[in-house]
């Protein structure tokens, strides 16, 4: 079964999903029983791509469907509702909101008529007062036609640091934890008890250069809790699903952030400056990472002016 | 020159208009000649000095909330001709007057670095204003960040909780040679244009408005500054120190709130 996912989701090309999507057409991964996501592209967001370029889901229960990120676009949200729809005719009861990047939420409102419970970090309603005017005008740019109808919906059911929520979607437990600043300063994960699927949110980007917007000592620390878990299965942000068994992802993400972290307090010890490790830390990575180009500089910025402090 | 309060201000509603609906050369033009306007009035201001002044930005700011800029002469600052102000004016940002930089002759040499704010694409100004009141224009276009890069703060709770804290950051200098030195003090540098979902309103601005920088008691700089800057203000500069001496940095923020630190040279 593992396999046969494995092998589906190497066979399509990522240019193939991102036209599908402007197509209307939207292929869903099976993952395992009740659990279907959509594949984002490893591209930046745009009017073509509909802002599909971040992994976005459902898991089923007996009486209720859980969403798992809403989507890039409102555009983006209709499609992953409609694909919803024709797996399941049961209530959409759930819309949890992983993080607040406009990847992951622009679609909250295409599920608004099912009256579900939006779910977030206790931190997001916050993250997301500080930057929707910023995304609002960002997004509507970029993103054209795909972003009419999209509404920043605020979280009404929250997850605290410590204390993990439970949902039942009927026979079907999930886990949601709240994290400490990581990958951002409200990170949130889903765990199906049930086929023991775990879904990352951004705490893991595959083959997709990570994009860090919270704390790059978090983070590390987040990936070394993250995989002493003993899932099955595992849906990251970005990139193919794959075995939990395998360690390989989670190594090559914590390969990335330990070099980029090493590199910076070494310049910073030696009272060097921001500008030069924005232009010599990390460059090997270059080659190991889709849009090495628009994230790298960026996330050495952000991790240096973190470390500055330490 | 204009009071302080009003030059930072000042175009903010005209701007918060102007920027959703700007998008031509032409408005862009018109943009410059409102602010220069304001800032400036009739003054005459000699553009592309690129004789006196460099300002290094990039093309792109990668990280819309930290976007390193530096601003260098190629003259030296002598008693008879110096630079004595180096304003720095962001197009684009809500409040485009940005920073004031103070500067002393006995710098020897301008070379001074710190972190903006940028969520647009921008013209970037740094001008020159020599202590014979004529003034001098560089300007760089900066891109914006892409994606989910937003310049809002990554951590408030982190930032809220070392507030004040400051570093003075140099190597050891040795009298009589130029040294690089660094002034950085934690702070939000909140922009009060966030909007509260809990209160309805607007967040109260606090932010950085100077930073003193003095040596063996002598001012060196002071930089006037307002939102555009960064979370953590940051103030990179180069100096001599002909002598033995404290470095002293001070900084006052929009609450009235001080901080300070010192470093024997």
């Amino acid at each position: 079964m593992h396999l046969l996912i494995l092998l589906l989701s190497s066979f399509l090309p990522v240019q193939a999903i991102a036209s599908n999507a402007a197509a209307g057409n939207y292929p869903l991964q099976h993952v395992s029983d009740g659990v279907y996501y959509h594949q984002g592209s490893h591209e930046e967001a745009d009017n073509e791509n509909l802002g599909a370029i971040a992994n976005v889901g459902f898991i089923t229960g007996d009486e209720c469907v859980a969403v798992i990120d809403s989507g890039g676009s409102f555009r983006e949200g209709e499609l992953l509702r409609e694909a919803i729809r024709q797996q399941t005719d049961l209530p959409i009861c759930y819309v949890i909101n992983t993080h607040v990047h406009p990847d992951h939420i622009l679609g909250n409102a295409a599920f608004k008529a099912d009256n579900p419970k939006f779910i977030g970090h206790e931190k997001l309603p916050a993250a997301m007062a500080s930057r929707k005017q910023h995304f609002a005008k960002q997004f509507s740019e970029i993103l054209g036609e795909a972003y009419q109808g999209t509404e920043f919906i605020e979280a009404d059911n929250l997850v605290s640091i410590g204390k993990p929520l439970r949902i039942d979607l009927g026979n079907r437990p999930l886990l949601l934890t709240a994290y400490t600043t990581a990958h951002t300063d409200h990170d949130l994960t889903v765990y199906d008890v049930k086929t023991s699927t775990l879904w990352t949110g951004d705490l893991l980007f595959v083959e997709r250069i990570p994009a860090l917007d919270g704390s790059i000592n978090g983070w590390i620390d987040a990936i070394n809790t993250l995989t002493e878990l003993d899932a099955e299965m595992i849906i990251p942000g970005h990139g193919p699903a794959f075995d939990g068994q395998k360690s390989e992802a989670w190594q090559n993400l914590l390969r990335y952030l330990t070099t980029i972290r090493e590199e910076i307090r070494f310049i910073i010890n030696d009272m060097g400056t921001i500008e030069e490790a924005i232009a010599a830390v990390g460059t090997q990575e270059a080659e190991k990472w889709k849009l090495f180009e628009e994230y790298h500089r960026r996330n050495v910025t952000a991790a240096f002016v973190e470390l500055e402090w330490e | 020159m204009m009071g302080r309060n009003s030059i930072f201000l000042g175009m903010f509603i005209m701007l918060i208009s102007h920027s959703f609906t700007a998008h031509s050369a032409t408005a862009d033009e018109d943009i410059w000649a409102g602010l220069k306007q304001t800032y400036f009035g009739d003054r005459e201001i000699r553009e592309n000095a690129d004789d006196l002044l460099v300002l290094e930005a990039p093309t792109r700011a990668e990280d819309a909330a930290i976007v390193p800029i530096s601003v260098k002469s190629l003259q030296p600052q002598t008693s008879e001709r110096y630079i004595k102000n180096i304003h720095i004016i962001i197009d684009k940002n809500p409040m485009p007057y940005s920073a004031n930089f103070h500067l002393s002759p006995s710098l020897g040499e301008i070379d001074i670095a710190t972190r903006v704010r940028i969520d647009q694409y921008t013209d970037m100004r740094a001008i020159a204003e020599m202590n014979d009141g004529s003034l001098h224009m560089v300007s760089r276009y900066v891109k914006a960040s892409g994606g989910c890069s937003a310049p809002a703060g990554k951590d408030m709770e982190a930032a809220m909780a070392r507030l004040g804290k400051m570093q003075i950051r140099m190597r050891d200098a040795n009298i009589g040679e130029t040294t690089q030195a660094q002034v950085v003090v934690s702070h939000p540098n909140n922009s009060g244009l966030q909007f509260d979902q809990k209160t309805r309103g607007y967040i109260p601005p606090h932010y950085v408005k100077e930073i003193i920088i003095n040596f063996a008691d002598e001012n060196l700089i002071k930089l006037e500054a307002g939102i555009s800057i960064s979370e953590d203000p940051s103030v990179r500069f180069n100096f001599t120190p002909l002598k033995h001496g404290v470095l002293k940095a001070m900084v006052n923020d929009s609450k009235d709130m001080t901080y300070s630190m010192d470093k024997q040279i």
